[in-house]
């Protein structure tokens, strides 16, 4: 017998009706089941580390060596423009964001396939898995953000107050993946190509993004144009926060926020219409 | 208005069955069957599922659910557990929903006991103060004291079941759907998890139950609906369901007609008629893990030399074994028979539970008379190999073997 004492609530009433066709995104049942976001989130990080030898230093690695390798070929050997700072911590501010948005859509979008045997077991809100993976990755990028503290001491980057945004920027780069994990864990449950499209699609959008580069020459209208790639106000932002480069936060961030937003709601629309027959089809 | 914990009107669930080996497609295969169609219709099967099923359960009632593998039960579980969507027709439960379809959804092997249970607590829909308030409980019950700070890939799987169903039984709802879960586990756990669901339904909750374990099910409910083909066929009084349900598979298993067939390929100067399948140490004639069965194989006539060779498939199309009467043994009796079969008696059904499928050959001397795939389907259900309990074949194929083991420890479960 249970000795707890449960609020006595009105009986919930739950209807079960079939699909019909797109409705509300009805994110109410995700939010009763934050905690299990908690769980999923720092099962995945339990998970992923576990058995490795390094840990978390791996989320620390994957932007430096990246940042390595890109101020080698990149910097040294192209001798790509870095607007005037030194090419390490300029690549860095750029791999930063970009290993978190890249590894954050590619674990979102596979959530949900790799627990189809929860889904079929199990009701919770699907949209939970996909949600969680992002926020395992953010967990990374929050470990590696630590990284910024030596690199500027050591580049005599003086931080300003121009730092203080740069959650705002952590916050747009979390939304843009999230809407593409939303949007492309759905599109795996039925297409299993999602798999082999998503290795393509991170290395074009990385060089759609001026993550190597530097787009701050670029003239209207073309610049807010660009910045519709919503890691480009991402990037930029970063540098801006950072290192005080590029232009500050403007038209571009705008069209990068539009876009993130579109993102969002489309990606959980589509997420929402898929949860329908999922259990059947995944 | 009417009180009930449970309202179940005109539900219905088709699945589509396409052609395709595989359920999901990939874009290439949409993008062809969508050009396809321009031409003609795609060849899709459907399949109810569950056909304008409806019942009310009043609060408080245990109601166990009976019938064939196929017939619907585990789909309508799901419909109420709100893990798949009805095709048509409506459900409304009144209360918190708790359902065991399947032990150990979301036990992930790296995690430790200790975080398995928040993790799977969260799942089934507790938030964190309520799993500290019952967490005691839980490992109590599961008796795992020792082992909760160690992972549960380390753990036997007696342990893990125990775990997994202590957790789903300490959620407390106000309906619990629980789906033949307690054939895994030994016979002193799974006595413990009926005296756990006994509880709850004394506990004036509502318990939806599914079982092919008549004995079970017989205990524990008060009411059975025994369900055939997707819909209602007797629901009542619970021997009343139980005897309807038994007195079907009798007739089920005494006649398979296959005179209807026309895909059939041989000669045809004979023919089997009829196969019956059936235990001979079971009066329902249902097929148990390790206990004898019978193959039955009725002729429309003798021949020179005739022998009979069946293959057993399992439901993943794999063969599990062939056996024939080609090779004759000592312990075989030949004889003249009024009305001709061949008789196969299978000492120890060794093989897993689940659904077989039985293709035949029928040869004579001059070549084969008769061959049928699909010719017969039947279930096994769970039964003991050697004192050892064996449970759905998750991992380890279809075979049972009869072992005997010497070693350091004695393993727990």
């Amino acid at each position: 017998m249970s000795t707890l004492a449960e609020p006595h609530l009105e009986p919930q009433e739950t209807t079960i009706v079939p699909p019909s066709g797109w409705f509300a995104l009805d994110l109410a049942p995700t939010w009763e089941y934050r905690q299990l976001l908690f769980f999923l989130t720092w099962r995945d990080l339990k998970v992923r580390y576990k058995q490795t030898a390094l840990g978390a230093g791996w989320a620390i690695l994957q932007p430096l060596l990246a940042t390595i390798i890109f101020t080698v070929f990149f910097g040294r050997v192209a001798h790509l423009s870095s607007e005037g700072v030194p090419y390490v911590i300029f690549a860095f501010a750029g791999t930063l964001p970009w290993t978190y948005f890249a590894n954050a859509m590619t674990n979102g979008s596979n959530s949900l396939v790799a627990a189809a045997s929860m889904i079929t077991k199990v009701y919770f809100p699907r949209m939970a898995l996909p949600i969680s993976a992002v926020f395992g990755c953010a967990v990374d990028f929050l470990c590696a953000a630590v990284l910024l503290i030596p690199l500027m001491a050591w580049y005599g980057e003086a931080p300003t107050w121009r730092l203080l945004a740069l959650p705002a920027f952590f916050l747009l780069a979390t939304g843009a993946a999230l809407g593409m994990a939303l949007f492309l864990s759905a599109l795996n449950v039925s297409y299993r190509d999602v798999k082999y499209v998503i290795p393509f699609l991170t290395q074009m959008w990385m060089f759609a993004t001026p993550v190597v580069y530097s787009a701050a020459n670029l003239k209207q209208p073309w610049r807010t144009l660009y910045g519709l790639n919503p890691m480009v106000g991402v990037v930029e932002g970063f540098r801006w926060a950072i290192i005080g480069t590029g232009p500050a936060p403007g038209l571009t961030t705008l069209a990068s926020v539009g876009t993130t937003v579109v993102l969002l709601i489309g990606g959980a629309a589509y997420l929402r219409h898929v949860d329908q027959s999922m259990a059947d089809v995944i | 208005m009417s009180q009930y914990a449970i309202k179940v009107s005109d539900l219905s669930k088709r699945y589509i069955i396409g052609n395709t080996t595989s359920s999901y497609g990939t874009l290439a295969e949409t993008i062809v069957s969508v050009v396809k169609t321009r031409g003609s219709r795609p060849e899709r099967r459907e399949m109810w599922a569950v056909r304008d099923v409806s019942f009310e359960i009043p609060p408080g009632e245990t109601v166990g659910f009976i019938g064939r593998n196929g017939a619907g039960k585990s789909t309508i579980l799901k419909i109420l557990s709100r893990i798949t969507k009805p095709t048509s027709g409506e459900a409304s439960l009144r209360g918190r929903v708790g359902a065991l379809l399947e032990v150990g959804t979301g036990f992930h092997g790296e995690l430790t006991g200790r975080e398995n249970v928040y993790m799977n607590g969260a799942l089934l829909g507790l938030t964190r103060s309520e799993i500290d308030a019952r967490f005691d409980d839980i490992v109590a019950f599961a008796e795992v004291e020792e082992f909760l700070d160690t992972p549960v890939k380390r753990y036997s799987s007696g342990m893990m079941v125990r775990l997994a169903f202590s957790v789903a039984a300490h959620l407390e709802p106000e309906i619990l759907l629980v789906d033949e879960v307690l054939a895994v586990g030994d016979l002193a756990f799974q006595r413990k998890c009926l005296g756990k669901i006994t509880e709850v339904a004394s506990a004036g909750r509502t318990v939806l139950f599914v079982s092919h374990n008549m004995a079970i099910i017989q205990a524990l409910c008060t009411r059975g609906i025994y369900l055939n083909h997707g819909g209602v066929h007797t629901d009542g009084p619970i021997d009343h369901a139980v005897g309807a349900y038994l007195r079907s598979l009798e007739q089920q298993s005494e006649a398979l007609d296959l005179s209807l067939r026309t895909d059939r390929r041989g000669l045809g100067e004979i023919r089997v008629s009829e196969i019956a399948i059936r235990s001979p140490s079971d009066a329902s004639g249902t097929l148990t893990t390790g206990r004898p069965a019978e193959f039955v194989f009725k002729l429309t006539g003798v021949m020179n030399a005739i022998t009979i060779t069946f293959v057993i498939y399992d439901q993943l199309g794999h063969p599990v074994t062939k056996v024939s009467s080609a090779q004759p043994a000592p312990q075989d009796i030949w004889e003249a028979q009024d009305e001709p079969h061949f008789e196969c008696l299978v000492e120890a059904l060794a093989i897993v539970p689940g659904r077989y499928r039985l293709d035949y050959t029928l040869s004579s001397g001059v070549g084969d008379q008769d061959h049928l795939e699909g010719a017969a389907y039947f279930d096994v259900v769970e039964g003991i190999v050697g004192g050892r309990p064996v449970s759905m074949g998750e991992w380890g194929g279809d075979l049972v073997l009869t072992t005997r083991w010497r070693g350091p420890t004695a393993g727990v479960s």
